[in-house]
């Protein structure tokens, strides 16, 4: 290659980037059908600019974000964290503090983010020794604890939180921009958060992963490194929970404890990927979308609205007895040539 | 002196906190299941000695017999339908499951109580010792405690089906081997760990306050006392229960009250690294 | 030599599971380890690859000692090891099986090395037509296999196979024998522990018998089968013992 004249090796890089390219393409089509919904479904409020709808929509692709983060630790290495919106309080908590403080929100943000994989970080190596419910308590454990300490942390406002005036968003263009802002930066994230699971999952990585979900000490015999694997899987499913955090505080004006810690939204989480399907890319997007979908509906239904907690229940109770693999997961069973649409 | 009445209130509390978390324990240490229902379970045992005593005008002690005896068959009624379809699974079903639970019960509770709070209008006056003053409904709670704990021990160490109970708990597939019905068996331990859901609830409406949504904070208490006495050990519940209850008595004379919370669940996080058979339970 | 133990205990609690064994395996040979039931065979391998930390002695492998080493290190240094109780990863595909051992192995390759290293192994111990089929699914027999080529897809120097020939038919034993022959000839150590007696007199260079923890006697197959104590206490009945010298000839 070095003996080449330069315009034939570029040629020649080009061509296999192209094939590299079109490779990807064929090899991962579930991975654009992934990518073509979520990006329908969000630019249709832009489109549309109906500002109802964008709200229905925001609240979808929080829900995919955090559903798909999850995953990556709940699907992939077979971990069930409790307690996973301890990192979106989290972030949202540090975000909220620099955005108080003058910190635009480029720079928050991200730096929600940050604070969540420290802390996962810093948790991954003591609590991912527990296995099976004993990890699952801990997660609990964890959340409640920074919860009650938040409350009593007086530079976060403690019991009352922290409050952003309302010219901050001046900033942004105005309130109604801002909001628009925090929409699109939003899509990116769940845009983001579906590649990274892809990623991870096509990954060597990914394969160590899945080899300890299925059995962690056979996974170490045959050299996988599973206390890094581990912790690096928790890191990943902890950072963007942390952004979107940030973000959707920045959008609500306000943090408290009680919003930012609150077990049944992480709870709300689980049964989104289970849903759609644990360890597969597409199926915490349609849980999450499908469980916000039906949330939205029943809540607004003159028929269900006063039991919409119940009814929402009965169906998660049927689903848990009868599809336990999840609506992907159950296509990919019954229906194996669709594996590469499903990934 | 405030410091001992705080500690005795504490403990005598304590006790009422151990049998909801021997409800929990008992589930888990039978059949490995964290029953997430555990918390709407104690608040419809609220509930239901509520509506019995306001309703039949009746002793809530009395009510609470009934009570129990409606947890029971509840419990078993959930095991049939939830749970024992996925109780091989992996833990995430049944922990969807009985949360699955969890929602039906809060969604048609909200429905029919609302989320305002409710209070049973009873008392047993007090009685004075020197400087405490204890109520009578809190001792009669902690009394009803020590009952109930020693019912489940002759329950479990001196009839049949207690003895199939600890005998599913230790290795079910021999249990089965040995010719145990191992279904019925767990059964009839979720709705042995509801009864006791029920019936710490029912204590608890006596002397505080409710809503349907009361019991979630029962319910993490009972994590956190089901960790400390030791998951699956129904007595070291007890004692982790009164370990929680004294906490609670102690902290606020040194700290102001809101980092109780926050200790606890430290401790929670702390026991279940360093000792997760619990303080009670033996090394591993 | 590629494996050295020195005086290995082992206890748990007050239970001496293991009590100062000590051997050592040349390189390229097949090392069998036997003894009864509750010998302690499984808990040494356990010790040899990581597992268990042994209460006192050291294990040596290629003039390295592994204290203190989890599974993970030592099968990166070359060591893999096939279970007695088949541990499939249920969920992923043969071929996703075998590849794990070949990306977390001794070679470390990345994704697209490593299917093409499963695919040659697949081929080699004859589940080429499984590739795309869970683990799960697979039979008993497949299930052995597919151990064997997990750990084989690591690439190892030492090869530890617990019982890789119990519950197979004639037949199956037939063809494991000159699968293992072959991978011994490939220049890989082997140590297997088997209860498979006339098989494993044919297959191995050395072997050491265990009972209750202890080394009861260790060589050739012709001396362990002429070994009075190993008569007594494993072999038991004298005829059995000299159908498998005539074996071990």
């Amino acid at each position: 290659m070095k003996d080449r004249p330069s315009f034939a090796s570029e040629a020649i890089t080009a061509e296999r980037e192209a094939s590299v390219k079109l490779g990807l393409l064929r090899r991962s089509p579930g991975l654009w059908l992934t990518l073509a919904i979520a990006l329908v479904v969000g630019l249709y409020p832009a489109l549309t600019g109906n500002v109802a709808v964008r709200e229905v929509v925001f609240t979808m692709l929080l829900s995919v974000a955090l559903a798909s983060s999850l995953n990556i630790l709940l699907g992939y290495t077979g971990y069930v964290s409790f307690g996973h919106v301890v990192f979106f309080g989290l972030g949202g908590y540090v975000g909220m503090f620099l955005l108080s403080r003058g910190m635009g929100l480029w720079l928050a943000a991200p730096a929600g983010g940050l604070a969540s994989g420290v802390l996962a970080f810093l948790l991954g190596k003591a609590i991912l020794r527990l296995r099976g419910a004993y990890f699952a308590l801990a997660t609990i454990g964890i959340n409640e604890a920074m919860r009650a300490f938040i409350n009593n942390f007086a530079p976060f406002g403690g019991p009352t939180g922290i409050s952003l005036n309302f010219q901050i968003y001046t900033g942004y263009g105005g309130a109604g921009q801002a909001l628009w802002l925090t929409y699109y930066v939003l899509l990116g994230l769940a845009i983001v958060s579906l590649v990274l699971s892809y990623l991870v999952k096509t990954s060597k990585f990914g394969l160590g992963l899945m080899a300890i979900r299925e059995d962690e000490d056979a996974a170490e015999v045959m050299g996988v490194i599973t206390p890094n694997a581990k912790t690096w899987a928790y890191i990943l499913s902890a950072i963007i929970p942390g952004i979107v955090g940030a973000l959707f505080f920045f959008k609500n004006g306000n943090i408290e404890p009680n919003d930012a810690f609150r077990l049944h939204f992480s709870i709300e989480m689980l049964v989104m990927v289970m849903l759609g399907g644990q360890g597969t890319v597409l199926g915490p997007m349609l849980g999450a979308a499908g469980y916000q979908g039906l949330r939205g509906f029943l809540v607004t239904s003159p028929l269900f609205k006063d039991v919409q907690l119940a009814v929402a229940g009965g169906l998660l109770l049927l689903i848990v007895l009868f599809i336990p693999a999840g609506a992907v997961g159950w296509l990919r069973q019954h229906f194996p040539r669709l594996r590469a649409l499903l990934p | 002196m405030n410091l001992l009445a705080s500690l005795v209130d504490g403990l005598l509390i304590g006790f009422v906190y151990g049998i909801a978390a021997m409800g929990l324990t008992l589930i888990w240490g039978v059949m490995n299941v964290i029953n997430l229902a555990h918390g709407p379970l104690i608040a419809l045992g609220m509930f239901g000695v509520y509506l019995i005593t306001t309703a039949l005008g009746v002793n809530p002690y009395i009510a609470l017999i009934l009570v129990a005896l409606v947890g029971l068959a509840s419990g078993v009624l959930i095991y049939a339908v939830a749970i024992q379809r996925v109780i091989n699974a992996p833990h995430l079903s049944t922990l969807l499951a009985t949360f699955a639970i969890n929602m039906i019960i809060i969604g048609l509770g909200t429905k029919v109580f609302s989320t305002s709070p409710y209070t049973i209008d009873f008392s047993l006056g007090s009685i004075s010792i020197g400087p405490i003053t204890i109520l009578g409904t809190r001792l009669v709670a902690a009394l009803a405690a020590v009952i109930v704990t020693g019912s489940l021990y002759l329950f479990l160490y001196r009839t049949r089906p207690g003895k199939y109970v600890r005998a599913v708990a230790n290795n079910r597939a021999a249990a089965e081997l040995m010719g145990i019905p191992s279904s019925r068996i767990l059964a009839l331990s979720f709705g042995i760990g509801t009864l006791l859901a029920a019936t710490a609830g029912g204590l608890i409406a006596t002397f505080f306050p409710f809503t349907i949504l009361a019991g979630g904070a029962y319910e993490l208490k009972s994590f956190v006392i089901g960790v400390l006495g030791g998951l699956g050990n129904p007595l070291g519940a007890l004692a982790g229960g009164l370990v929680l209850g004294m906490l609670e008595g102690v902290i606020p004379a040194f700290l102001p009250n809101t980092w109780v919370p926050v200790l606890e669940f430290l401790l929670f996080v702390l026991i279940l690294l360093v000792r997760p058979s619990g303080l009670f339970g033996a090394k591993r | 030599m590629i494996l050295e133990l020195q005086q290995i205990s082992k206890s748990f609690g007050g239970l001496q599971a293991l009590s100062n064994i000590s051997f050592a395996v040349p390189e390229g040979q097949i090392m069998g380890l036997l003894g009864p039931n509750g010998a302690g065979k499984t808990t040494l391998f356990n010790v040899i690859n990581g597992v268990y930390a042994p209460s006192q002695g050291h294990v040596i492998f290629r003039g390295h000692d592994l204290k203190g080493l989890k599974p993970y290190h030592i099968a990166r240094m070359g060591m893999a090891r096939t279970h007695q109780i088949v541990r499939p990863l249920k969920d992923l595909t043969v071929r996703e099986n075998v590849m794990v051992g070949a990306c977390f192995g001794r070679e470390g390759h990345n994704l697209a090395e490593a299917a093409q290293i499963a695919d040659d192994i697949m081929q080699f111990v004859g589940l080429a037509e499984r590739a795309r089929q869970l683990a799960g699914s697979l039979n008993v027999a497949q299930k052995k296999r597919l151990e064997l080529a997990r750990a084989l897809a690591a690439r190892p120097h030492l090869l530890l196979l617990d019982e890789v020939l119990a519950g197979l038919n004639p037949a199956e034993i037939a063809t494991m024998v000159e699968t293992i022959r072959r991978i011994r000839d490939q220049g890989v150590t082997i140590i297997m522990i088997e209860h498979v007696m006339h098989a494993t007199m044919k297959l191995c260079d050395q072997l050491v018998v265990l009972d209750y923890g202890k080394q009861l006697a260790a060589g050739t197959p012709a001396e362990v089968a002429a070994n009075p104590q190993v008569i007594e206490a494993y072999l038991g009945d004298p005829k059995l013992a000299e159908s498998l010298m005539d074996d071990a000839a």
